[in-house]
């Protein structure tokens, strides 16, 4: 009853005030400005509450102004300052003159969140589609009952499919605290299609007897988080998966071109990390060279790095194998202490070239941000491009040792040397493009960690022990083996980081993949028939 | 009747041996200490603490060295892992050290400084007696060896070797590497351990105790190379050879290689143990960078350099190598990693014997 004569004098009172004021523009309701003022908080509340539902796009300008702290009170006006002069809040008259004291509109918490509501509800009848979007974004976690009907209202008028979703989303959450208890079985039943842990959190109260009464919506309720516990998990599980494939395929791409050097040729290459620092080098050079003289082209500089990487590394990889490693072939001992003499030459080098420091290379605007999969999943696109940039590679590779006259000239001097020799293959020149090769794929994957990792001279040191753990763990000579081991080790490593944290992950991977080997010295895959003793 | 122990051990080393390691002894044990104690620092014969120190360094990286070689040059088996042995024995040692620092430290606390700082309340269990020398010295001796033999034991069964061997135990020291540099595993994280105040109440910074430390570091290398001497002359030695030269011939007349690589994998172990806790107190710091992999990597070089499958070799190549990088490092510090590398491809291309097969070969030519 109060309620109404309440609200019957306040209409009156409103009518009153009309007929006094001249109006310079659309006006608000003079007597529900005057409400923000008031000293007790709830009357505030109730206004705020009423501007909200009121679709007026100069609301949502006042209660801007109020949740800015720009809303004044003086002289029992409510006014704001338009530059120097003093406006009325509700008419935009002028205030002349402007009032001898004056404070700004107190908010405290409770005000603020029902003004940051209020003004999520005012957007949601923006005729901008994105500003409607993020205002039923905002409404997905703190939506009370008052801003219920709004959300109908939104619902009703709203003909864009996503931001309808979420808005019964929203609406459903607004109404958990309706005391019809059929309103809420129904908001239950729309949240139990919910993925987020938000939703979560808000529907565990309802189990209890002390907060919710009715046992049809206790057991709805119980029902709804068991069913989105177990899409948390999906979603949590495929976002390990992913992370786990990413880790894997810059593993892999650090092992490819080991898998040819060490695999296939069977030289221990302790330089190899060096050759991966020499891809991540050269793209480096060449955003350097684009921001030079191609700025407009920057964000496509990634691409012309590509093959600059890989000729850069393999021309390093031949000059060693010409130099130094051609003398230690079947000394598999000397040829690691010599590589890792290189190593050490090349690190070297590049801290005289590049200097200590590590150098910035960019990620393209097109590699940054990442798509949405599902609630709580969102895949980066960086990972995604080096995913993809992983198949490629592999790709190539295989053409390269299947397709092309130079892999069968590989594969046939690994096979058997003397053979090939003798039906005229030029021997000593297939191992150094071979070499040469490894050297290239190891710059390719140079490319690709400069995009995730520091580029610095030591970064190829971390790789190393790494690498040569995923092509011992696939099988010597395996190029499919190093795949799966890669992408084994790097979920593998993502799950029990997840249970662990990264150093004891990282430590129980080597240990398993050091009981591994002893269980299985050959690897994944081993080879079968007359090569497998030497 | 088989020929005492003691005899066969006194006849391992030939004459001119036994004269060497008395000249050695006589050097480091009685004139450098006394010449370094007695004599005042403005005397042209006084030995400073900058030799004293850097001396008695390159003698534990000799005992490493030798260590090393009777894996590598003896066994044929290259451990890219021998760091993280040297590095434990200087944690053992290093436990006991910082518990001698008592309530010095900046915290004045019992507990040592790291813990104070991890907000620790009291030791965890495996620091229990690490405040008696005894102890620690039986943790030197004990856990690398207890780690190299479990560790040798599965690898050495599954007839892991070559280049795998080789690996897997960089992956051993790597992951060591990773455990110690965690502060809740107790050492100290990446800062380690180091602030040492004493050795059993004395002073470690004295002189006295730095000509003591460096005398029992020399004293060590010498017992060292006795013990190698008389294993690789032993019939074990040959056997150990043996392997390393055809281990399948070896395993059909009828010996189990297992038992011959552990033993000598372990007792190299405990050498680099040894070494690591005299080189502990004489550089004053102990951290988780002495297990990285390219530490473990350089004491081949050492071997390398001075000449693999004899004694003396790694004894003359680890001094050749780190008084080249004492020099290097201060004078063209730019440049070290050029020279280690270049000595790297330089030895394993040129002087596949090192620098003590160099010398033979002179010898021969000039005899002939």
């Amino acid at each position: 009853m109060t309620e109404i004569t309440h609200t019957m004098t306040r209409y009156l009172l409103s009518l009153l005030l009309c007929l006094f004021a001249v109006p310079a523009f659309a006006a608000l309701d003079p007597a529900l400005v005057r409400q923000l003022a008031d000293e007790d908080s709830d009357i505030k509340i109730a206004a705020i509450q009423q501007f909200g539902a009121s679709a007026d796009p100069e609301a949502g300008r006042l209660l801007k102004a109020m949740a800015d702290d720009e809303l004044l009170v003086g002289d029992d006006t409510v006014f704001r300052f338009d530059g120097e002069q003093a406006r009325d809040a509700a008419s935009g008259a002028l205030i002349e003159p402007v009032p001898e004291a004056y404070e700004s509109i107190t908010v405290n918490n409770r005000i603020r969140a029902a003004l940051s509501n209020a003004l999520a509800a005012l957007k949601l009848f923006d005729a901008d589609r994105g500003v409607r979007l993020t205002a039923a974004k905002e409404l997905q976690s703190n939506a009370g009952l008052e801003v219920a009907p709004i959300l109908a209202r939104a619902m009703d008028k709203e003909s864009d499919s996503e931001i309808q979703a979420l808005l019964r989303q929203a609406h459903a959450l607004a109404n958990l605290g309706n005391p019809d208890a059929a309103a809420r079985l129904a908001a239950v039943d729309v949240l139990s299609d919910s993925a987020s842990a938000a939703t979560r959190g808000l529907l565990l109260p309802l189990l209890e007897t002390a907060n919710e009464p009715d046992a049809t919506v206790r057991a709805a309720a119980a029902q709804a988080v068991k069913e989105i516990e177990s899409r948390l998990a999906i979603g949590e599980t495929l976002a390990k998966m992913f992370t786990g494939i990413s880790l894997g395929s810059i593993l892999l791409l650090a092992a490819l071109g080991l898998a040819i050097t060490y695999g296939v040729m069977g030289v221990i290459n302790m330089a190899h990390g060096e050759l991966l620092m020499v891809g991540a080098y050269a793209t480096f050079f060449v955003q350097t060279l684009f921001r030079a003289w191609l700025p407009d082209y920057l964000d496509w500089y990634l691409l012309a790095a590509v093959p600059v990487a890989f000729f850069a590394a393999a021309l390093v990889g031949m000059l060693l194998e010409r130099t130094v490693i051609r003398r230690l072939y079947g000394r598999p001992l000397e040829t690691l202490l010599a590589t890792w003499g290189l190593s050490l030459v090349l690190i070297q080098a590049a801290r005289v070239l590049f200097g200590a420091q590590n150098v910035e290379v960019a990620n393209p605007v097109w590699m940054s941000g990442g798509v949405e999969i599902m609630a709580g999943l969102v895949l980066p696109w960086n990972r995604i491009v080096i995913v993809g940039f992983t198949l490629f590679v592999l790709a190539l590779m295989w053409v390269l040792m299947q397709k092309t006259r130079l892999g069968l000239f590989v594969r046939a001097v690994t096979q058997n040397r003397p053979m090939a020799g003798c039906v005229g293959v030029p021997t000593g020149r297939v191992d150094t493009l071979a070499f040469g090769l490894g050297a290239g794929i190891a710059g390719l994957g140079g490319v690709a960690l400069s995009q995730i990792t520091n580029v610095g001279p030591d970064m190829g040191q971390g790789y190393i022990v790494d690498s040569f753990l995923v092509v011992v763990l696939g099988g010597v000579g395996q190029l499919a083996g190093a795949v799966w081991a890669a992408l084994g080790l790097g979920i593998v490593t993502k799950f029990l980081e997840g249970w662990w944290g990264a150093v004891i992950a990282k430590i129980v991977v080597l240990v398993i993949v050091i009981i591994f080997i002893q269980k299985r010295p050959q690897g994944l895959f081993a080879l079968k028939g007359r090569f497998v003793e030497n | 009747m088989r020929t005492p122990f003691i005899i066969r051990f006194l006849n391992a080393t030939p004459r001119a041996g036994w004269i060497a390691l008395g000249v050695f002894a006589a050097l480091t044990l009685v004139v450098m200490p006394a010449l370094h104690l007695l004599l005042p620092e403005s005397s042209p014969f006084h030995v400073s603490t900058y030799v004293i120190t850097l001396s008695g360094k390159i003698m534990c990286y000799a005992i490493v060295a030798v260590a090393m070689d009777l894996i590598w040059g003896y066994a044929g088996i290259l451990s890219l892992g021998h760091g993280l042995f040297f590095a434990l024995g200087g944690y053992a040692f290093g436990m006991y050290l910082m518990r001698e620092i008592g309530t010095d430290g900046s915290y004045q606390s019992h507990l040592p400084d790291f813990m104070v700082f991890l907000d620790w309340k009291e030791l965890p269990w495996y620091w229990a007696g690490s405040d008696s020398m005894l102890w620690a010295i039986l943790l030197v001796l004990t856990v690398p060896a207890l780690v190299a033999y479990i560790f040798g034991y599965f690898a050495f069964r599954s007839r892991i070797k070559g280049v795998y061997f080789s690996i897997i135990t960089q992956a051993m020291t790597f992951a060591a590497m990773l455990f110690f540099f965690r502060n809740e595993t107790g050492f100290g994280g990446n800062n380690g351990f180091t602030d040492f105040k004493r050795i059993l109440g004395h002073d470690i910074t004295s002189p006295e105790m730095r000509a003591t430390l460096f005398a029992l570091s020399a004293l060590a290398l010498m017992l060292t190379l006795l013990a190698g001497r008389y294993l690789v002359t032993s019939k074990f030695g040959r056997v150990l050879t043996a392997i390393r030269d055809a281990e399948s011939r070896v395993m059909f007349i009828g010996y189990n290689p297992l038992h011959y690589k552990l033993f000598i994998w372990t007792f190299s172990a405990m050498l680099c143990a040894i070494a690591g806790a005299l080189y502990v107190p004489q550089v004053g710091i102990i951290n988780p960078g002495e297990m990285s992999p390219a530490n473990s990597i350089e004491i081949a070089i050492w071997v390398a350099v001075g000449g693999r499958g004899t004694l003396i070799g790694p004894v003359i190549g680890a001094g050749l190598v780190n008084l080249f990088k004492s020099y290097f490092t201060v004078a063209f510090p730019e440049y070290w990693l050029f020279f280690l590398g270049a000595l790297f491809v330089g030895v394993t291309l040129w002087l596949p014997e090192g620098v003590t097969g160099l010398w033979k070969r002179l010898k021969a030519r000039r005899t002939a």
